[in-house]
């Protein structure tokens, strides 16, 4: 965040400033003090702001996060707190209906924890290890390009591509999700390759 | 957009047609709000809902889904006829004066050159007249020019014509009119504003190309306040296309090769664009350097230019593209084995539930990248009549994997603007969520490592992938985007003095001026180019200083290219550089240079009176007339949906748009106004997102119930009650749901017949906290846009009755 001052920081500035310039002027200069350490201090004040971005539609709204424990830090940080950011030129603080739920989705009590497999038949889902599963996938995804990749055409020119496999691709990962997935896709040979633009 | 959210404030008339966005994009829609509050701006709706962008706009004109052609032809028809054009704009910076090849016709709702079997064109004389000196001729008072053949093409598309076909009244049909050819004078300016209202038609794209050419003709495109602004509905959905995720496509808008252009010199061939009037610019000059880069970010060391830069590991095309629509359908006829959805729910979002299953159920493995549980990962189980398959008999095998959230992500989106934010990372993913970044990298290196080990069908592909990070199992979004941004591979020295360097190897480029097709710099996607160079990372900038308030905002994020905020801004000058508006000036010339409150979008020293505005394009004008660029015409033309309950009243014997693919057995699968006869279209509501906010407690409880909307004329015919239960079938599918009977939609006019609309909205399926529900899907039919196969969501055609509800 290369912001000179953080709302975090003017905040606890305020909160002195206030009680001493109040309080001073009044001579009751003795009481400040001890006035201001019996002040709660603001609930956000002691937590992390991280700024980010609405992750619903495309006018991109600034967010401000406010996680109890920093992440930066290597600490475990659970985000209890989301707001519009007042200084997003587009929104300036506000949220619409969804947006200010987003909250709600961090925590939704249907995000997958776990990796896990269903089996050819089953009527359920077993949980395994990350090994366990990106094996499978590397071992799936190899035996099917190496059985039907066409390295050459009828005419003979090298077209080297794996039409049996496809990849679909999320439209609300990052950019760098998305060099980075386009290289592994390509660089395999796929064509059967979207993304959300249509639907 | 080629304008911004911010930039809407700056408008005089804003209209919203193929979209919603005060319910679709509320925070951006307020400045729709702040133009008409500050600027006295007027708003114009036309949907066929009343929505609630209609409850505040000025006008609203009731139209019949599907045909905004024949609507925005009837304004452009108007505009000719009442002489409400931009002269001089249209004259010097459009492609009106040229001349077209003689043979080029338009008849009976068919241009010249149509196949009927093969549903297709010979396009040969969709094209300009060269002179001997290989530049278009050009004569605006012509027979054959694009402005006559112009005023030729809209001169049927009467306001009686348009009442015929849209329904809309012809007195709510000329208000509209008659406030858009307004904006013709230089002082004033119009913005659209659309969405999927508009793409999701089997002539979606010439939808949009008819309001960019009204925008021409009126002078409204490259000026603040104007443009051809898409909303965009997914927040990195700009990102993604820009990256080139898409079938066809490489990063930054260059194409996949065919297995026709068998070498790198043979693809370079058709893409020189040389230009097409004297002195143009033609940018795409430069295409070889772009791709050269995008070959050496690839493949690295591998790529040489002994090897042409290993151009023969890109999989080569031998159809125009593996859309969706075509893959589904080679899913379903058992041709695929293995598909990978990330952050994708194809099971709720590809038309034809019916078949999307079928075609699932086929495949052997499918691999889900998700932070939630999706319908598609479970389209296995077995949800009674909300997902009524049997289990045992799907022998595809899921592997599911859990992604992060946006909370717990790092990196930049790239919004409608096409302004690249950075966001932070803040929380701890939930159990053993991880990043898409870390599950690629985990992806790749396990399958690299499998090639290494046991060999394989072609491995280099693979093994010379440019895999150089730091960590190769996890790739950090700052490499990742400094790779996008590009970067020297070798010193680049002076051309002049050879021990001179002008850039060191490892350095960041500063923009894409400075790529090179001998190979020394490589660059993911050229026109990111500039978003982190050696200033830093630019996506992540936060100042929120606006120079004379004119909304640009030019320091906070990125936007590509080089960080120009609204494309085609040399255009909001005329041709001797003097703004058309002083008190919304953008660019000028100074008698020596362009300058301004923008990034110009031209050389900076090329003169106003030589070089056109519209550098992308040979002509170096913006086209009214696309050539054989659009597989279904050079100008837009009237076509009825495939499913539509009135014949096409210009040409009886077409159905839908006649280039438009159709897959074998699915023309069988469309209904028909005898079986179907109302009108049905797809929304979404402000209270969801698509398949995800269903996940969410809050817009669970606002809106917890699939339903459908219906006009209360069709609840009496139907004897069907506000919240009674009713069935909704079409010729693919059924769904039950509870009636919603608003006046919000009337029924129109239409050549004599009353049609009914009936609204679907998109935000149910089994999984979630809301109720279970359906969702359009369900219904709509397989066939897409006929240039980029964009399904057929908006427009499809029901029967439905009232039901007893289920008992409980």
């Amino acid at each position: 965040m290369n912001m000179e001052l953080s709302r975090r920081q003017f905040m606890k500035g305020a909160g002195v400033g206030l009680a001493g310039t109040t309080l001073g002027a009044l001579g009751f200069g003795d009481i400040e003090a001890a006035y201001a350490s019996s002040i709660r201090p603001w609930k956000l004040a002691n937590l992390t702001e991280i700024r980010n971005t609405c992750t619903y539609c495309a006018v991109a709204c600034g967010i401000i996060m406010y996680s109890k424990g920093d992440l930066k830090k290597g600490e475990k940080a659970e985000i209890v707190y989301i707001e519009g950011d007042p200084d997003h030129p587009t929104n300036r603080g506000t949220l619409c209906p969804k947006g200010a739920a987003l909250l709600d989705m961090v925590n939704a009590k249907t995000r997958t924890l776990y990796p896990q497999i269903r089996k050819p038949g089953s009527d359920k889902f077993e949980r395994v290890s990350w090994d366990q599963a990106l094996d499978r996938v590397a071992r799936l995804m190899k035996d099917d390009r190496d059985k039907n990749f066409v390295a050459k055409n009828a005419d003979g020119v090298t077209v080297n591509r794996w039409l049996t496999t496809g990849f679909l691709a999320a439209s609300a990962t990052t950019n760098e999700t998305a060099w980075c997935t386009y290289k592994v896709v390509r660089g395999a040979g796929m064509l059967a390759f979207d993304n959300q633009a249509r639907v | 957009m080629t304008n911004s959210w911010t930039d809407i404030k700056n408008t005089d008339l804003v209209i919203i047609m193929g979209g919603n966005a005060a319910e679709a994009h509320p925070c951006g829609f307020k400045w729709v709000t702040e133009a008409k509050a500050n600027r006295g701006a007027k708003l114009i709706v036309v949907d066929p809902r009343f929505t609630r962008s209609a409850s505040v706009a000025d006008v609203y004109a009731p139209i019949r889904q599907g045909t905004d052609i024949a609507f925005l032809l009837g304004v452009m028809n108007y505009l000719i006829g009442n002489d409400k054009v931009q002269w001089d704009y249209v004259k010097s910076f459009t492609n009106a004066p040229y001349i077209v090849k003689d043979g080029f016709t338009y008849k009976d709702g068919l241009f010249t050159g149509y196949d009927e079997a093969k549903r297709d064109y010979n396009r040969s004389s969709w094209e300009y007249e060269l002179g001997d000196d290989g530049y278009v001729k050009s004569d605006i008072n012509h027979p054959r020019s694009v402005w006559n053949l112009l005023k030729q093409h809209v001169a049927i598309y009467t306001p009686e014509l348009v009442e015929r076909i849209c329904g809309t009244p012809k007195d709510k049909f000329l208000k509209v009119a008659q406030m858009i050819s307004e904006t013709s004078t230089p002082t004033k300016t119009m913005t659209s504003m659309y969405a999927l209202g508009w793409t999701q038609h089997s002539k979606g794209s010439q939808n949009i190309r008819a309001m960019a050419m009204l925008q021409l003709v009126l002078g409204n495109i490259g000026v603040r306040g104007g443009g051809m602004n898409a909303l965009r509905g997914h927040s990195n959905i700009q990102g993604l296309t820009d990256l080139g995720l898409m079938s066809n496509l490489i990063p930054g808008y260059l194409t996949l090769p065919t297995e026709k252009e068998a070498t790198l010199d043979v693809y370079m061939s058709t893409r020189g664009f040389k230009p097409l009037r004297p002195d143009q610019m033609s940018y795409w000059q430069n295409y070889k350097k772009f791709m050269v880069s995008f070959l050496k970010s690839m493949y690295g060391t591998a790529a040489t230019p002994e090897n042409q830069f290993a151009y023969d590991y890109l999989p080569k095309l031998d159809v125009p593209a593996y859309d969706i629509l075509r893959v589904f359908e080679l899913m379903h006829e058992g041709k695929m084995n293995g598909y990978f959805c990330q952050g994708f729910n194809p099971l709720l979002s590809f038309p034809n539930r019916k078949k999307v299953t079928s075609a699932l159920s086929k495949l052997k493995f499918l691999v889900v990248m998700d932070p939630l549980q999706t319908e598609t990962s479970r389209f296995w189980e077995n949800h009674g009549d909300y997902n009524d398959v049997d289990s045992s008999k799907i022998q595809t095998e899921v592997i599911q994997l859990p992604s992060t959230c946006f909370a717990e992500d790092e990196g930049s989106l790239t919004n409608s603007g096409r302004w690249l934010q950075w966001h932070w990372a803040g929380g701890t993913p939930p159990g053993e969520a991880k990043n898409d970044t870390w599950i690629m990298g985990q992806i790749y290196t396990r399958l690299k490592a499998l090639y290494q080990k046991e060999g394989g069908t072609v491995p280099e592909p693979i093994l010379n992938l440019d895999w150089s990070y730091k960590n190769p199992a996890e790739p950090s979004p700052e490499e990742l985007a400094k790779e996008m941004n590009g970067s020297a591979t070798e010193d680049i020295t002076d051309p002049n003095d050879p021990t001179k360097v002008v850039l060191a190897k490892g350095k960041q480029v500063v923009s894409f001026a400075a790529l090179r097709d001998d190979g020394k710099t490589a660059c993911g996607c050229w026109i990111y180019s500039g978003c982190f160079n050696e200033a830093g990372n630019n996506m992540a900038r936060r100042n929120t200083n606006d120079p004379d308030s004119t909304g640009a905002y030019p320091t906070w994020a990125w936007s590509w290219p080089v960080n120009r905020r609204i494309l085609y801004n040399r255009a909001s000058a005329d041709i001797n550089g003097k703004p058309w508006d002083d008190s919304r000036k953008l660019l000028w010339w100074d008698g020596a240079k362009w300058t301004g409150y923008d990034v110009p979008d031209i050389v900076p020293t090329a003169k106003p009176d030589v070089v056109g505005p519209f550098i992308m394009n040979p002509e170096g004008t913006g086209r009214l007339f696309t050539r054989g660029m659009m597989r279904d015409g050079p100008f837009p033309a009237h076509y009825e949906p495939f499913e539509s309950p009135v014949t096409n009243v210009i040409a009886p014997k077409v159905r839908g748009n006649p280039v438009a693919r159709v897959f074998k057995g699915d023309m069988e699968q469309f209904g028909d106004v005898k079986d179907f006869p109302y009108a049905a279209t797809s929304y979404r509501l402000t209270e969801h997102f698509h398949f995800w906010t269903k996940h969410q407690h809050n817009n669970a409880v606002l809106q917890p119930e699939f339903f459908v909307e219906i006009g209360e004329q069709l609840a009496k015919e139907k004897g069907i009650a506000l919240g009674g239960w009713v069935r909704v079938w079409s010729k693919r599918g059924s769904v039950k749901a509870k009636a919603v009977v608003t006046k919000r939609i009337a029924p129109l006019q239409c050549d004599g017949k009353t049609i009914h609309i009936v609204g679907i909205p998109l935000h149910w399926g089994f999984i979630g906290e809301t109720l279970k529900g359906f969702g359009p899907n369900s219904l709509t039919p397989f066939v897409g846009d006929a240039n980029i196969e964009t399904p057929e969501y908006k427009a499809f055609l029901v029967d439905i009755e009232p039901i007893s509800g289920p008992t409980a």
